[in-house]
């Protein structure tokens, strides 16, 4: 439906209709946005922090009056592109909103509802909602960790993490900064800590960079990735960084602060190798293995997803980026990590078939722009899809492990609580690890430690069952005054299970779908 | 949980026991409980009967288990807000106490000595100190692994029930899973929730059906709640049968820190869905009871589907219709309490030994009024 | 290049306002405008601010982006709030937060 003029009429941004609620506003959720808004729908941008560019583009506050904030960033002109654009256009956008969960009601005129609460963290103390006809997820990703001994100290920090507080605060964990992990993120968070100042004495990756020689198709098909590969390898050389692959930190070392780590080689498996272990003096270590996508909005909607390459779950999308619920849209890092120019082209191809759909009620299947989109983007998923596999993580990593090392940093749970639980008491999933230990339980609802409990979870053979995505039906904390405020609504009316239990709809599978107890 | 104490106390009737479930241990409705063990919310009746046994024997079991399961004897504290709501309870609560139940009334201006941050508008209350909690997936968890530690009970995860096997004259006599034919003379259909699937399977009808339930999780706080504290609806709401949804808070902390807010009710199939209006007026509900939890924030919420049978008692015992097939499912928001109780009377049932109550308002074919059947000990 | 530059000559920064003081724990730290929380305590040597519940623990920020809630710190006497998020402002009171941050309402 397009838009009536009594959407456009009221200047209370939460008291119209409108024709698309996007949710993220860095790469994949600008493209869509300003695509869809120039196409003329009425747009709502939804995101959690002050400023637009998520988490690639995050950059300083303008109160820093930074004049090269391009310094920080790779292919910076494409982020003030999507900005100029949407300055010139008429997107809604709303800053400083946290979704805690987006409501869809069937067949109605405006099915959906986007819950948000304001605030720089969250912490307002009034509930908005803002009503929509079409809704494009774009909530992009967070970062994969792997926990190891000593991860807990300060001065260890997420490399992702650490690449925020550069670009987002102009600071730096430390002077001297171990680079770890696994991913293509890590160069380029070594290559910003070295520009901006640190001294990086090692990148330490687990995988080995062979793996992407055993793939040169997919590779030369995409050149600008390794152009931009090419740019931080530069940068690396240029501040003397030595690149240590088939290696992990293994230890951290210190009291109340990093003060090293051993770095040791790891097997192909990334199992640590005996004897290897080699201490490097430091005072941060910044650290990440991949990202995973942020699709918990989605899962609470029942939206089907795919296992990636390296065992995270993306949502499954189609050829128009729309999920396998009717009106729901999702591009970038939610359908797969693939990078911002990913993302843009994603997002753009988003916007168009919201457009289309919300105009004509039909996928845009005859336009030429969104055939050439999706020519590029089957490209960059090609890539995407090979760097997956390079750099997903080793059966063996678990053998750096010991027992003491706590894996949920929110709840203080051990590995060996963990494995007491899988071993002794009949835990064969990350959901029933979290019920019998409180993996996962706490703030911060086992984003951090998730990846790794299943993976401590998930045995050999059939009594084992397969890691299913996370569902976290409450996006983000909302405070219960707050909560108990919102406006009365009817519930959903669903008609009573008929009786027998031949009829029942009985879909539901002990699936690790809800989230435990405390 | 059902099934967990029903392996527990028929391996200590001296039988051999093998635990199947399609998915891990407390995968079903036991994970997404609170783990009331309440006698105060029921009715005089056979269900009041089956929980204050229950009560008993969950003392014995802290005793076994490991404190782990955090099993607290806290007490229950139900409170109205205003007299014609006391009137109801102080009812209730002479009926039970006829019926063995402790209670004591509380006057208004008495409830904030037992929980300090009550509301001071409300009229009074009612303390009910054989009020229990348990945290239910560790008590199942803890329950399945004394039974192995016997060495008479085998735990098969991940393994689907595909059929019921039957002799020539139709008695059980096993089941089938992917993995192959499991066989044993006694089958007990602790299914829970998919209760009736199960006995679908062995040919009988069980009208198990679903009640939503939504569960509010707060951030990690200290001690600010003491008791489990309900208001006089939820003992409306749990013996209504409405298929609306229904919600009365009940509040309690956790000795790990968070604050539980259940309870809603609403019979919609198996959907997950959040329901932006039960957890709405859950947080209204429990906020207006403790106004200091107003600034506390919800961290997570979760569904669990409650076994639910018209009558609102659960199927104990043999099905007359299928020789061999015992069911011990359908306690629909009150399994984790009613579990040892249940687990007790099929040990006592299978090992022919002297049933602790009457058992006959539990019978699992009461709800075919063309063969009344009575139960007969196999 | 440089070794010892700064990010903030790294983009040029030219604030135009000028730097002000905030309190950790009492101990005054200067930091520019723009900056979270916790960037401005890093920007001051900073990086724990929280203890943990069980083991009394010393944490600060990890994933810097509101995911971990790792970097809670009670601002202006408000627990909870995550560090990385909240703009410092001029004058505000950062305390080590233990715990929950509820001890309070403990009964």
């Amino acid at each position: 439906m397009p838009k009536s003029p009594s959407d456009r009429a009221a200047g209370d941004p939460y008291g119209r209709v409108y024709d698309l609620a996007v949710i993220g506003a860095g790469c994949a959720g600008l493209a869509g946005a300003v695509t869809a808004s120039e196409r003329g729908l009425s747009v709502a941008l939804l995101d959690t922090a002050g400023r637009i560019g998520g988490q690639f583009y995050r950059h300083p506050d303008p109160a820093f009056g930074a004049v090269r904030p391009e310094a920080l960033h790779h292919d910076w002109s494409a982020f003030a592109g999507l900005r100029r654009r949407l300055e010139a256009g008429d997107v809604a956008h709303l800053a400083g909103h946290h979704v805690w969960t987006v409501e869809r009601q069937d067949g109605a005129d405006t099915p959906w509802t986007v819950h948000a609460i304001t605030g720089a963290d969250g912490d307002g103390e009034h509930p908005v909602r803002v009503q929509a006809r079409t809704v494009l997820l774009a909530t992009g990703a967070y970062e994969r960790q792997l926990p190891f001994p000593g991860w807990t100290l300060p001065g260890v920090v997420g490399a992702a993490g650490a690449q925020a507080m550069l670009k987002a605060g102009l600071v730096l964990p430390g002077r001297r900064v171990v680079v770890a992990g696994s991913g293509p993120l890590l160069l380029a968070v070594a290559a910003s800590l070295a520009t901006a100042g640190a001294r990086v004495p090692a990148v330490v990756e687990a995988a080995g960079y062979l793996g992407y020689a055993r793939r040169p198709a997919v590779l030369a098909a995409d050149p600008q990735k390794l152009a931009e590969a090419v740019v931080h390898g530069a940068a690396l050389l240029g501040h003397g960084v030595r690149l240590r692959t088939r290696s992990a930190v293994t230890q951290v070392h210190g009291t109340d602060r990093v003060e090293a780590v051993t770095v040791s080689r790891v097997d192909r498996d990334w199992r640590p190798v005996r004897g290897t272990g080699r201490r490097i003096a430091c005072d941060a270590l910044a650290v990440g293995h991949g990202l995973v996508p942020q699709i918990e909005l989605a899962t609470s909607l029942g939206c089907a997803t795919r296992r990636t390459k390296d065992g995270t779950h993306a949502l499954a999308l189609d050829a128009f980026q729309r999920t396998s619920v009717p009106g729901l849209w999702a591009a970038g890092e939610t359908g797969g990590i693939g990078g911002a120019q990913l993302a843009r082209v994603e997002g753009e191809i988003a916007g168009i078939a919201v457009a289309a759909q919300v105009r004509d009620g039909a996928a845009p299947a005859r336009d030429g722009r969104v055939r050439e989109l999706r020519r590029r983007r089957e490209r960059m998923r090609a890539f995407a899809g090979a760097m997956a596999a390079v750099h997903a993580p080793g059966k063996g990593w678990a053998e750096w492990l010991d027992d003491a090392t706590e894996v949920c940093r929110c709840e203080e749970v051990t590995v060996g609580a963990v494995r007491e639980a899988v071993d002794a008491y009949g835990a064969r999933d990350a959901r029933t690890v979290k019920l019998l230990t409180r993996a996962g339980m706490g703030w911060c609802q086992g984003r951090t430690c998730g990846a790794a409990v299943a993976c401590l979870a998930a045995g050999e053979g059939p009594l084992f069952l397969p890691p299913s995505p996370e569902r976290r039906p409450l996006a983000g904390p909302v405070p219960l005054g707050v909560l108990g405020s919102l406006d009365p609504s009817e519930p959903s009316a669903a008609p009573a299970a008929p009786a027998g239990p031949a009829e029942q709809p009985d879909t539901d599978r002990p699936d690790g779908n809800s989230g435990p107890r405390d | 949980m059902v099934g967990a104490a029903c392996a527990y106390y028929a391996a200590r009737s001296g039988l051999s026991v093998t635990v199947i479930d399609r998915g891990p241990v407390a995968g079903g409705t036991t994970g997404a409980g609170e783990g009331n063990l309440l006698v105060s919310d029921k009715e005089p009746g056979p269900e009041l009967e089956l929980a204050l046994l229950s009560t008993r024997l969950w003392r014995e079991l802290s005793d076994v288990l490991p404190p782990r399961v955090e099993y607290e004897a806290k007490g229950g504290l139900v409170v109205a807000s205003g007299e014609a709501s006391l009137m109801v309870l102080r009812d209730l609560a002479a009926r039970q106490e006829r019926a063995g139940v402790k209670n004591q009334e509380v006057a208004g201006d008495g409830l904030r000595d037992l929980e300090p941050h009550l509301s001071p508008d409300l009229a009074g209350g009612f303390h009910y100190p054989q009020d229990a909690q348990v945290q239910p997936a560790l008590a199942a968890a803890h329950l399945l692994r004394a039974g192995r530690d016997s060495g008479r009970v085998l735990l098969r995860l991940g393994e689907d029930v595909t059929g019921v096997l039957k002799g020539v004259s139709g008695d059980v006599r096993g089941v089938r899973t992917a993995s192959g034919d499991l066989r044993a003379p006694w089958v007990v259909n602790a299914a829970g929730t998919w209760g009736g699937r199960l006995a679908h399977l062995a040919g009988v009808d069980l009208p198990v059906l679903p009640r939503r339930g939504f569960v509010l999780v707060t951030e990690p706080l200290p001690r600010v709640v003491r008791h489990k504290v309900y208001t006089a609806d939820y003992v409306a709401d749990v013996a209504s049968g409405s298929a609306a949804l229904q919600t009365s808070a009940v509040v309690e902390g956790t000795p790990a820190g968070p604050v539980l807010i259940g309870a809603s009710r609403e019979r919609v199939g198996f959907d997950r869905t959040l329901s932006v209006e039960a957890l709405r007026r859950l947080a209204a509900q429990a906020t207006r009871l403790f106004p200091v939890l107003s600034r506390v924030r919800a961290i997570r919420t979760y569904a669990g589907f409650r076994p639910y049978l018209p009558d609102h008692l659960p199927a104990i015992g043999p099905d007359p219709r299928v020789p061999g097939l015992l069911h011990a499912c359908g306690h629909e928001g009150a399994g984790i309490g009613l579990a040892p109780a249940t687990g007790m009377i099929i040990a006592r049932i299978l090992s022919g030994g002297e049933l602790p109550m009457d058992v006959a308002p539990f019978r699992p074919d009461r709800f075919k009024q063309a063969s009344p059947g009575t139960p007969r000990t196999p | 290049m440089a070794r010892d530059r700064t990010p903030a000559e790294l983009v040029g920064a030219a604030p135009e306002q000028a730097p002000f003081e905030i309190t950790f724990d009492g101990r005054p730290i200067t930091t520019l405008p723009g900056r979270s929380v916790a960037a401005a305590l890093w920007s001051a040597g900073v990086l724990a601010w929280r203890t943990t519940r069980r083991g009394g623990r010393p944490r600060g920020a990890f994933c810097g982006i509101g995911h971990c809630y790792d970097c809670l710190a009670t601002i202006n006497g408000r627990p909870n709030r995550r560090a990385c998020l909240v703009p410092a402002r001029p004058g505000d009171t950062i305390t080590t937060q233990e715990g929950h941050g509820h001890a309070e309402i403990a009964v």
